[in-house]
């Protein structure tokens, strides 16, 4: 029983961590029709360029709030920009091509991203030393003692997710890309910039996958390598397919199922069953695109001819 | 008479089939020999036959029929760990112990893992190739990748193939180690290479073919017509996964040595890119793609060990970055600039040498 709750509130971080990564794979598929096979690439340089930064400045100036506050802003605007000139080097002048094409380029530019990152930062594994920061008292829950750091990721990640809601929803930007999402066509004829708000949809997304690249590899020190967006960004497409894609809320919904399905398969029967972790993802992938291919949150549409 | 009359009459086709066969098993054997070869260079073919056969089989589902699959290392996943294991547990029990075998032996043992490990890819296509009945475009792209990474976990996760450790043989109590062993021959490799060529030729130039095209040109108008969208896609899953898996069964008995890993996401990606390269729909374009990025790997790593011997490049250029700086740049540069690919789903054919250009209906 209380082994069940302490698996849920890890899928629980672990989702929450996918939604965030989903959450760009779904606004730029709103937006452009168009799997941004890039985007867990966007986790991976984040998680780089936090460490990166946190080198240059000296772990332990880096191991305070304002350091690490400091740290996650700029490390977030970089990998905007990075989204930005993705989107209008490679995916803008394929906007009028088929969508076969760009999905090719959006693999090429993954491979692309990864290579450079192989150049620029080595293919050995990189890690965050522990930070004074996030050396968290457990929490008990019952019998459970669970570390902070899941709940930290939790309430940081709701957080940013919170925030992006607000801009989606409450903001003119916000409406904009809710009409470019629509309709390319009858958003600019009423005066909408479609190529900027397009270029904002993908420095949102960005940011929010570089946030949980930074959050995962600072507070959990896992390892860092020029690889390590490839699962997350897959897990969180599926997340994000799984919750209705173009759909943010779907994309938590979805985040948080997938996290915790995971959690589940890899804690069964004691762990006998945890190299299935990474396949049951695309299990469920199967079966929810099999049973209801338009999401747990999203419309069915109806196909024009 | 026109000589393409002749050829085209029954008995001059199997004379001509037959005549390729002998050709195929003498060139083979030169190339095979060492003294007359550089071994080296005679890997370096053998290996773009196994690439030709995997791009021209993608190129029945990704260029002809319009679908996109990018898991195509899971079919040769499974033919090459289906076919190792029926040569490695087969033996002592309805086959006898391959290395010492007769050669004739041999080649049946390599014809049934072939066989054996093509159909049980083909099976795993169709069970691919169904979601098609509700999934189009980039949903099943997405579909054919899970199926790759469950079929690679699945693999992990059998200790009877050796799990994450990679399979070469196992130890037997009565018998000793027993490994895969290398029966892959030349002849074998390139009589595949042309059964596949002309299988996609064929049926390219049949009425049936041509449901394949308008499958991809527009499956909506095609359904009008009376085409059976769902039965075409189910049907080019089905013949390029047995493709696939022969290619697999023939890597597996080349290289004697599995990983789990070596077929996983960038290994389909980069079959992708040979079809893509070539030029999508085009047999031609597979061939010469396949030909080109099975090639590169192995000219790269001479010039660039050379380079770096001379502290010419960085030495973090290794080998395999430079592929793969290579392969998304040719990705994303062909998208941009030359979506058609090299060929742009032309044909070359030996009437059009001597005659007219001939284009495939597009």
């Amino acid at each position: 029983m209380w082994a069940l709750l302490q698996n849920f509130i890890i899928g629980i971080q672990t989702g929450a961590v996918y939604a965030l990564i989903a959450v760009g794979y779904t606004m730029v598929y709103g937006v452009l029709r168009l799997i941004n096979f890039a985007h867990g690439d966007v986790y991976m340089v984040g998680a780089f360029v936090g460490l990166t930064l946190a080198a240059r400045m000296g772990f332990a100036t880096a191991a305070s709030i304002p350091g690490f506050t400091l740290i996650f802003f700029f490390t977030l605007a970089i990998c905007a920009v990075l989204g930005v000139a993705i989107e209008r080097f490679a995916y803008r002048p394929l906007r009028r091509a088929p969508r076969i094409t760009a999905l090719i380029t959006a693999i090429g530019v993954s491979l692309l991203l990864e290579a450079l990152a192989q150049l620029i930062w080595g293919a050995a594994p990189q890690y965050f030393p522990t930070m004074e920061l996030f050396r968290l008292q457990p929490v008990r829950i019952g019998a459970v003692e669970l570390n902070a750091k899941y709940f930290l990721i939790l309430f940081l990640s709701l957080f940013l997710m919170t925030a992006l809601w607000f801009i989606v929803t409450r903001t003119r930007v916000g409406k904009a890309m809710r009409a470019v999402s629509h309709d390319h066509e009858a958003a600019a004829l009423m005066g909408i910039n479609v190529n900027r708000i397009i270029s904002v949809t993908f420095a949102l997304g960005s940011a929010l996958a570089a946030a949980a690249g930074l959050l995962v590899s600072a507070v959990t020190n896992v390892k860092i390598d020029p690889l390590v967006g490839v699962m997350p960004g897959l897990k969180a497409f599926v997340a994000a397919v799984l919750g209705g894609i173009g759909n943010i809320p779907g994309a938590l919904v979805g985040g948080l199922v997938m996290g915790v399905a995971e959690a589940f398969v890899a804690g069964m029967a004691g762990g006998k069953f945890s190299t299935w972790r990474d396949a049951i993802a695309f299990i469920l992938l199967i079966l929810i695109l099999i049973f209801r291919p338009a999401g747990l949150l999203g419309r069915a549409t109806v196909e024009k001819v | 008479m026109d000589p393409f009359k002749l050829l085209r009459s029954w008995p001059a086709r199997i004379i001509l089939l037959l005549a390729i066969a002998a050709g195929l098993y003498f060139l083979g054997n030169y190339l095979g020999n060492r003294q007359a070869f550089n071994p080296y260079h005679f890997r370096i073919v053998m290996l773009i036959g196994i690439a030709i056969i995997l791009a021209v089989s993608l190129n029945l589902v990704n260029g002809v029929t319009g679908q996109f699959s990018i898991g195509h290392a899971g079919f040769m996943a499974l033919g090459a760990y289906t076919g190792a294991a029926l040569t490695v547990y087969g033996q002592y029990r309805f086959l006898p112990p391959l290395a010492a075998a007769s050669p004739l032996v041999q080649q049946g043992a390599l014809v049934l893992s072939m066989l054996l490990g093509g159909l049980v890819a083909a099976v795993a296509g169709f069970v691919v190739g169904l979601p098609s009945l509700r999934l189009r475009g980039d949903y099943l792209a997405i579909v054919t990748l899970g199926f790759g990474e469950i079929i690679r976990v699945s693999i992990l996760n059998i200790d009877a193939v050796g799990g994450p450790a990679g399979f070469s043989g196992y130890s037997n109590p009565e018998h000793g180690r027993i490994v895969i062993p290398q029966l892959t021959t030349f002849f074998w490799v390139y009589l595949t290479v042309v059964a596949v060529i002309l299988f996609s030729r064929n049926l390219l130039r049949s009425t049936h073919g041509l449901t394949f095209f308008s499958v991809r040109e527009d499956e909506i108008a095609a359904e009008a017509m009376g085409v059976g969208t769902v039965r075409i896609k189910v049907t080019a899953f089905v013949m390029s996964a047995f493709f696939a898996g022969v290619a697999g069964a023939l890597y597996a008995h080349y290289d004697t040595y599995l990983k789990p890993d070596s077929f996983n996401f960038l290994r389909s990606i980069e079959i992708v890119t040979m079809v893509v390269l070539g030029g999508m729909g085009s047999i031609t374009g597979a061939v010469v793609g396949a030909a080109i990025l099975a090639a590169a790997p192995e000219v790269l790593r001479v010039w660039l060990g050379e380079l770096s011997r001379q502290k010419a490049i960085p030495s973090q250029l290794s080998p395999d970055l430079v592929r793969q700086l290579l392969y998304s740049l040719l990705l994303i540069v062909l998208m941009l600039t030359r979506p058609q690919g090299l060929f742009g789903g032309r044909e070359v054919s030996l009437k059009g040498l001597f005659q007219r250009r001939e284009r495939i209906p597009r």
